[in-house]
């Protein structure tokens, strides 16, 4: 598949298209020796008809897109179903993830469960312990919000240093939909929760065999939480917990329940599996943190990168990325080509959004010279995003979660990237 | 949207008698209804550290040891040290410090509540919720052995639970970041003359690790292809083609048109043997009715694997062990 190139369109059609094999390189204007037959003929879709409506009822990308889907990485788990894979970011520009190529992460398959067969129950200490259906969630008053879903454990396989070769892999176990959701404070209030609730919590569980649970203390269940059922305005996909999953902003992806069943209000937290075994972080003398759930401020350049080489030759080029913060919004960040000596401040698309994908550009030219590039973060509380080097002196290499580290990608005067650690 | 009209009438009266008993107050909107007592109970099974939650029973080490060598070896081994890339439940004590910490039941969990839960709730793998109390207290018992946290005579039951404690349980401490981390970075980011100088001291072109593009599986493929992708869902378990050995599975080299259960020196289950011995061939027709769920075709095969639903998966996993079989080799 050499003949492919990233985006789709093959090698020969390139070349034809007027881009002159020497203008790939050359860094003035560029011109055509011979007319583009693209434009000089009239091609066959200038003269027959298209497809028409309804060819493809509910639209999938074009063709030429297929690479552009998520990846797993084989070797990491024995099995599929208690697995996860990878969002292509390098490939996605904005900020919002399309649902079809949300990374999905499961510890006992993705269910196929029908609204009609959907229970929702809130028990505990609460005054009227209540079953809902889907139908009673779609009565409640509903809100719209954007976040960024980032598992604990993303850049977890680089914490010893640069092991994949790919932001897709590196950073990609993040999605950022828009979701329609009810906020659980009116389902825990339906069900009435009264006293001191300063030191309560919900334990939250999903439908699937996994049977996934979470302790979260009440506060952030009564603040921000979302009950949701639709994102990027339509229903849930079955990975993400169609119907109804938990949505659980700036905090880790294992908390946001899929195929959501249960919740609990408690006065202590379960220690589940997944709150023990798993999601807490080793630090370097064998303790571990737990309840680490805040995602601290992070950001990747997602082109350049080792899946989007430069191919245009020097010249004008485009570094984007994103970033991201479990503490608030983005207010700044700085991208840097020499691997951290000097800086430059980066351009947001948008003024950051709470707890939501921010995107940045560096509009810039490049001189064909190698390039260590950086990108760094800081949020509205002042965090700067620190170096990977940094946060190993604090906790050691063996934390497989909250690795939110500066990443650097080697780009080679050839114009090919590469995922590499620096002094 | 009520599958039969009596649930949906149900619903009605319960929101009715809700608003009657005044559980919708001002400030609710009558939404919802009463959960019963007995969908609590059969949906509330978490178990917290001080035992809270525990259902009366009680399990031995030994009895332990079969239930565990019957469902859960085949993944975790043995003596639970984990299969392959299967997770290990045992092991590991006193490498929390080092480079790569083995974090097991027994090194790392800091509550007994959370094995007997999550055993309780989510395992086996593809049978969550079929293990008996007694069971799960037996099971307990016997991962517990398997760390020497306990001997060989312990039983486990809801009142000596809570006299065990896990060799780890002090070993958490709870987020410190903001303390730790967050005001050392919270200084003015450095925008020139950081560093001196910048060298590269890792690549990860030379761990050659990341998965190879397969822009193909987009395009049409090739069914034997396909079937190979499919099977690494089987190759926790199973090897195939030249040199293939026994792993928790038989090797699967040559396996279409062979006697079940003919692979030397593979201890097959009493159920598949009984069924080798009534004369069964793995051909085509065996093998997708096996792979669509092979403990429904064999009762009490060892084989945990949920199966493959969708059948043209099965053909190409079908077409992929044929291309390593004697009659597939004239494709
Ligand atoms: C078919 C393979 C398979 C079988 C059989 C199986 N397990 Fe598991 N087990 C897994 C997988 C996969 C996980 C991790 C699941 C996830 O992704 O969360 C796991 C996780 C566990 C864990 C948690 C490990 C950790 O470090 O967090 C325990 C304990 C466990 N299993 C016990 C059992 C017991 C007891 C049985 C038998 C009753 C059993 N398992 C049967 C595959 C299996
Ligand atoms: C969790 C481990 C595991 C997985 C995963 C697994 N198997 Fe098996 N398989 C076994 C075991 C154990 C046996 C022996 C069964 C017995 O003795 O009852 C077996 C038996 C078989 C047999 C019969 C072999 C013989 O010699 O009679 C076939 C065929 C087979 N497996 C195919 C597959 C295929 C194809 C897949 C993937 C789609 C697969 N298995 C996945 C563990 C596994």
């Amino acid at each position: 598949m050499s003949e492919k190139r990233p985006n789709g369109t093959s090698r020969r059609a390139f070349l034809r298209g007027g881009v002159a094999a020497a203008g790939a390189v050359a860094a003035g204007p560029m011109r055509a020796e011979t007319p583009d037959p693209l434009i000089t003929e009239v091609q066959d879709w200038a003269s027959g008809l298209g497809v028409g409506v309804d060819e493809v009822p509910y639209g999938l990308p074009i063709e030429f897109e297929a690479d552009v889907r998520r990846r797993n990485v084989p070797w990491l788990t024995a099995d599929t179903k208690s697995s996860v894979n990878f969002t292509p970011i390098h490939a996605l520009d904005g900020t919002i993830t399309p649902q079809g190529c949300g990374f999905e992460r499961h510890h006992s398959g993705a269910i196929t469960l029908h609204k009609d067969d959907y229970r929702l129950m809130v028990h505990g200490l609460v005054e009227r312990p209540l079953v809902f259906t889907y139908a009673d969630l779609e009565r409640f008053p509903r809100e719209n919000h954007v976040y960024f879903c980032e598992c604990a454990a993303n850049s977890g396989m680089e914490w010893a240093g640069a092991q994949l070769n790919g932001a897709q892999y590196t950073h990609g176990m993040i999605h950022n939909m828009e979701y329609t959701g009810v906020p659980l404070r009116a389902l825990l209030n339906e069900a009435g929760i009264s006293g001191d609730l300063s030191d309560k919590w919900i334990y939250v569980e999903g439908a699937d065999a996994a049977s996934n649970g979470r302790s979260i203390p009440l506060a952030k269940a009564l603040d921000d939480v979302l009950v949701a059922f639709k994102a990027n305005g339509e229903a849930l996909r079955r990975e993400h917990g169609y119907p109804v999953r938990l949505v659980v902003p700036g905090w880790e992806g294992n908390l946001w329940i899929k195929w959501l069943r249960r919740i609990e209000v408690t006065n202590a937290p379960v220690e589940s599996r997944e709150e023990t075994s798993k999601y807490t972080d080793t630090l370097a003398d064998g303790t571990a943190r737990k309840w680490t759930w805040v995602m601290d401020a992070k950001s990747v350049i997602t082109a350049p990168s080792p899946q989007m080489p430069i191919q245009h030759g020097t010249g004008p080029l485009v570094i984007t990325g994103m970033a991201w913060s479990g503490h608030g919004r983005i207010t700044r960040v700085d991208v840097s080509k020499d691997g951290g000596k000097t800086w430059e401040i980066a351009r947001l698309d948008r003024a950051g959004e709470a707890k939501a994908l921010c995107r940045f550009y560096l509009d810039t030219t490049w001189d064909g010279g190698e390039m260590l590039l950086q990108s760094r973060a800081m949020d509205e509380t002042g965090y700067v995003q620190p170096t990977k080097n940094q946060l190993r002196a604090v906790r050691g290499e063996n934390s497989v979660y909250h690795n939110n580290g500066i990443q650097t990608w080697h780009v080679a005067t050839s114009g090919e990237v590469e995922n590499v650690e620096v002094t | 949207m009520s599958k039969s009209p009596e649930v949906g009438l149900l619903q009605v009266l319960w929101l009715g008698l809700a608003l009657a008993a005044g559980g919708a107050s001002a400030d609710t909107l009558g939404l919802g209804r009463p959960a019963l007592a007995e969908e609590i109970a059969a949906w509330d099974l978490d178990v917290r550290p001080d035992g809270t939650g525990l259902p009366p029973g009680s399990g031995d080490v030994l009895t332990g040891e079969g239930v565990f060598a019957e469902k859960c070896a085949a993944c975790h081994g043995d003596f639970g040290e984990g299969v392959g890339n299967w997770p290990e439940v045992a092991g590991g004590q006193g490498t929390l410090d080092n480079k790569d910490p083995v974090k097991t039941v027994g090194s790392y969990w800091p509550y007994l509540s959370t094995l007997w839960d999550y055993v309780h709730r989510s395992m086996p793998y593809g049978a969550a919720q079929t293990l008996s109390p007694d069971d799960v207290y037996a099971v307990a018992a016997y991962i517990l052995y398997s760390n020497d946290i306990v001997d060989e005579e312990f039983s486990l039951n809801a009142t000596n639970f809570t006299g065990i404690t896990m060799p780890n349980a002090d070993g958490f401490v709870v987020d410190d970041r903001a303390a730790r981390e967050y005001d050392v970075w919270r200084a003015a980011p450095c925008m020139a003359e950081c560093k001196d100088s910048v060298t590269i001291t890792m690549r990860a072109t030379a761990l050659d690790v990341t998965p190879r593009d397969d822009v193909a599986t987009a395009a049409p493929v090739d069914l034997i292809a396909k079937g190979q992708r499919l099977f690494s869902t089987c190759k926790s378990c199973h090897e195939i083609g030249e040199g293939a050995k026994n792993r928790s599975g038989p090797m699967l080299t040559g396996i279409v048109g062979r006697a079940a259960g003919a692979v030397d020196g593979f201890r097959y289950s009493k159920a598949l043997k009984t069924a080798a011995g009534g004369g069964l061939i793995w051909n085509e027709t065996a093998l997708d009715a096996f792979l669509t769920q092979p403990r429904d075709y064999l009762n009490g095969s060892k084989m945990v694997f949920a199966g493959i639903t969708n059948p043209e998966d099965r053909k190409a996993v079908i077409a992929y062990l044929k291309s390593h079989s004697a009659q597939g080799d004239t494709r």
